[in-house]
């Protein structure tokens, strides 16, 4: 499939996602303009300031997007009993994006008025302008052109990172990319890259023309260009607000997922099995990076998503690796129930866990079964790991330890690229999913855990214990769910998403029909 | 407007900087009434700094300036400096407000009405030689080099202030043009009665518009007098001045 048939074929979602990204982008630099160019003209009656704030927006920029946003997600703070900061979706990404935009139009806003000829300064100040006068009247008009490019540059810095927003939920055309590298599919993540890139482009030409228009005496004259100021800002006011609202009414249940296909696949049979049998409304927070659900169900932003016991063991709890299936989700229901007010509900019946992959051609030639099998010739070997599987207690050190790996070369990237790297023996082995449909799609052999070393990864929905109370009717759904899936079922769905390339809200919608969920 | 008393005093004014550098030492000085008093001086003698007080762009580190008899820093500095007009060379016209804008500075700050800016403001350039049909709505860069001179004497007088400082208006004009323009500003002076105060350094400049001149050298105030007691004094640099003057007479050149 061609990058245009893709685009003609799913016009409406990417004209929703590409008004997603502008509303991110729009509403952040606005609101940085609010706050930067104010704080420009600060520091420079201040110039004793000028140091720390710009030092901070500086470092502000250098901090990795990612890490940005796990730093603002878990914060609580409220403003007249409106949550202004923390927690998942498109007020933490305007939070992070404006951080990023803040530093070029504080220091342009702060160049800008400094530059200002002093000659021409002293001639207002020598006629009588109060300091409020000179600068609405001289040094703001006068600045004006490299304040609009600090804006120009603060936009395109928004427009790209907006699309990393689409890890917290926030939206974008960042969804594209996203699931384009879980796919490893290069149309989807074309779709989200060329409009995010077009965007960019349009909007510096756009900035750069309004930037030259604005030069005193250029084509626009003065008058005009307040005419066009308060145009703007208008226009951005009414973009802002509408957006806002076309974001939909408010539902009653929040499922989230995390941020790979099984999730949203996961999140999908659990959104319609709950709108089928009980009219609710059903709000969808899919793609939420690293534990963000965890923290989003916490905070009572989402009400329920489905969380593997092995991940709440380890990564939530903290405790130390446990391998019995039952003895695990006794712990888990135990330490949620009494912890955090959260339900495990039933399981679903397959276990997602570690599976050490090698390609088959390898496992054929090397006469490779079993994870000690490949331990024994290691030596020569690349390894692939996510970072989920270098950091956790029952990942990368553990396993190496068991099994006596010595690595010539230990990879770390993104869980979805290191297939790819396998497949294209840019790596020699891989810790993937066992549910995951790219397995089969490019002939890996999964190799024996014979030591078990690998904890149990039973599927679950996790749910609020209040939304239960509310909403006993979703009870019943999750029990009628319990069970359903195996994992060869899972592995057939996820190479629906991932190999065949279809919309996981239509396998999920056929599987539910399939079992009699969905008449 | 005071008729026939003093309008700005100089008392025992010295100036320093923060760095304890001195530029203006024990100035004691009265400009009078109606007359255009001409600062000379070599760059860095202390002319713009002297100037500079007047209008409390700085204040005085010792001593006190007095305009119509009030120490000026007992005055509100915006309400002391719109009854002073400004002019500096070229570059105070502000560049992104066409030439009738510029001129209308003072009077929107002082809030007229726009039809009445307007009136003053074409009055004014016709005054100082320009058509207003022409010159009213282009911007500064659209004009040459004295017609900028002639828009900053224009919007200097806008609001019809008692006193005016020039601070090298014309230094920055080629010769025949700066003569020109200074022999139209005599006649101005003329027609106006206006007190001024004006920074030059360059004496036949003086001579032409001076009723008196006050000699500067490094902060010091070294001779005060009509153009005429400029000539005859033995003071080294008053002789080297004259000189000037001289040689400038006999090549027919101006600067």
């Amino acid at each position: 499939m061609t990058l245009l048939d893709f685009f003609s074929r799913n016009s409406a979602e990417l004209i929703t996602l590409t008004f997603e990204h502008l509303f991110l982008v729009v509403v952040s630099t606005g609101i940085a303009i609010l706050i930067g160019v104010p704080l420009g003209i600060l520091l420079t009656r201040k110039p004793a300031l000028s140091k720390p704030v710009l030092g901070f927006a500086n470092i502000m920029q250098t901090v990795p997007s990612l890490a940005l946003f796990g730093f603002l997600i878990p914060l609580n703070v409220y403003l007249f009993h409106v949550k202004i900061l923390g927690g998942i979706g498109a007020r933490t990404a305007i939070v992070a994006l404006v951080l990023y935009a803040l530093l070029p139009i504080i220091r342009n806003t702060f160049i800008g008025i400094s530059n200002v000829d002093p000659a021409i300064r002293d001639a207002g100040r020598g006629m009588g302008m109060t300091d409020r006068q000179l600068l609405f009247q001289v040094e703001l008009p006068l600045a004006l052109g490299v304040i609009i490019a600090g804006v120009r540059v603060a936009t395109v810095i928004c427009v790209g990172t907006a699309t990393i927003a689409a890890a917290i939920d926030a939206g974008g055309l960042g969804r594209y990319i996203f699931r384009g590298l879980r796919a490893n599919d290069n149309v989807l993540i074309l779709a989200g890259a060329v409009p995010a890139a077009l965007i960019a482009v349009a909007a510096d030409l756009l900035l750069g023309y309004v930037e030259r228009a604005i030069q005193f005496g250029g084509a626009i004259q003065w008058r005009s260009k307040k005419l066009l100021w308060s145009g703007a800002v208008s226009l951005l006011l009414i973009f802002g607000v509408v957006s806002f609202f076309l974001r939909g009414p408010a539902g009653r249940i929040a499922v989230g997922s995390k941020d790979f296909t099984e999730q949203v696949i996961l999140g999908e049979i659990l959104a319609q099995a709950i709108e089928a049998k009980t009219g609710l409304q059903v709000v969808r927070r899919f793609d939420l990076g690293g534990n963000l659900a965890h923290e989003a169900l916490i905070a009572g932003e989402l009400d329920l998503y489905v969380e593997y016991t092995g991940t709440a063991l380890l990564a939530i709890l903290k405790s130390r690796p446990l391998t019995d299936p039952q003895e695990v989700l006794r712990r888990v229901k135990t330490e949620y129930a009494s912890r955090f007010k959260l339900d495990w509900t039933e399981p679903l019946g397959f276990n997602n866990t570690f599976a050490i992959l090698v390609r088959g051609d390898d496992a054929k030639r090397l006469r490779l079964k079993t994870i000690t099998d490949a331990s024994k010739i290691s030596a020569q070997w690349r390894a692939g790991f996510g970072q989920d599987f270098m950091s956790r207690s029952d990942g990368y050190p553990g396993f190496a330890q068991t099994y006596g790996f010595h690595f010539q070369e230990i990879r770390e990237m993104d869980l979805s690229l290191t297939y790819r790297a396998l497949a294209e023996n840019q790596v020699d082995l891989i810790a993937g999913n066992s549910t995951d449909g790219l397995i089969s799609r490019y002939g890996f052999f999964q190799l024996e855990d014979d030591r078990h070393y690998f904890p149990p990864y039973d599927a679950v929905p996790v749910a609020r214990q209040a939304t239960l109370q509310k909403h006993p009717e979703v009870r019943s759904v999750l029990q009628q769910l319990g069970g359903i899936l195996t994992v060869d079922e899972m592995r057939k769905l996820n190479y629906a998403v991932d190999g065949e390339k279809r919309q996981p809200g239509e396998v999920a919608r056929e599987f539910l029909h399939r079992n009699g969920i969905l008449s | 407007m005071t008729n026939g008393q003093t309008t700005i005093e100089f008392r025992d004014v010295s100036f320093a900087l923060a760095d304890g550098r001195k530029l203006l030492a024990n100035l004691n000085l009265q400009v009078n009434n109606g007359e255009t008093l001409v600062l000379l001086g070599r760059s860095g003698s202390g002319k713009t700094t002297t100037m500079k007080l007047i209008n409390r762009l700085i204040d005085p580190t010792s001593g006190e300036v007095r305009v119509d008899g009030k120490p000026t820093i007992e005055w509100d500095p915006i309400r002391l400096r719109r009854r002073i007009g400004y002019v500096i060379q070229e570059v105070g016209l502000f560049p992104h407000l066409t030439v009738e804008e510029n001129i209308g500075v003072v009077p929107r700050l002082e809030g007229w009405d726009a039809d009445r800016i307007q009136a003053r403001a074409r009055a004014l350039l016709t005054m100082v030689g320009l058509d207003a049909d022409r010159f009213a709505r282009r911007y500064p860069r659209e004009l040459s080099g004295g017609q900028r001179q002639r828009v900053g004497v224009a919007r200097a007088l806008a609001a019809d202030p008692p006193v005016i400082l020039l601070d090298e208006p014309f230094g920055a004009l080629d010769p025949i043009t700066r003569r020109e323009i200074q022999q139209e500003f005599r006649s101005l002076q003329h027609e106006l009665g206006k007190t001024m105060v004006f920074v030059t350094h360059d004496i036949a400049e003086a001579f032409v518009l001076a009723t008196r001149i006050a000699l500067l050298k490094d902060g010091e105030m070294i001779l005060l007098g009509l153009p005429a007691e400029l000539l005859q004094s033995r003071h080294p640099e008053a002789r080297a001045f004259a000189q000037c003057f001289h040689d400038s007479q006999s090549t027919g050149s101006s600067a």
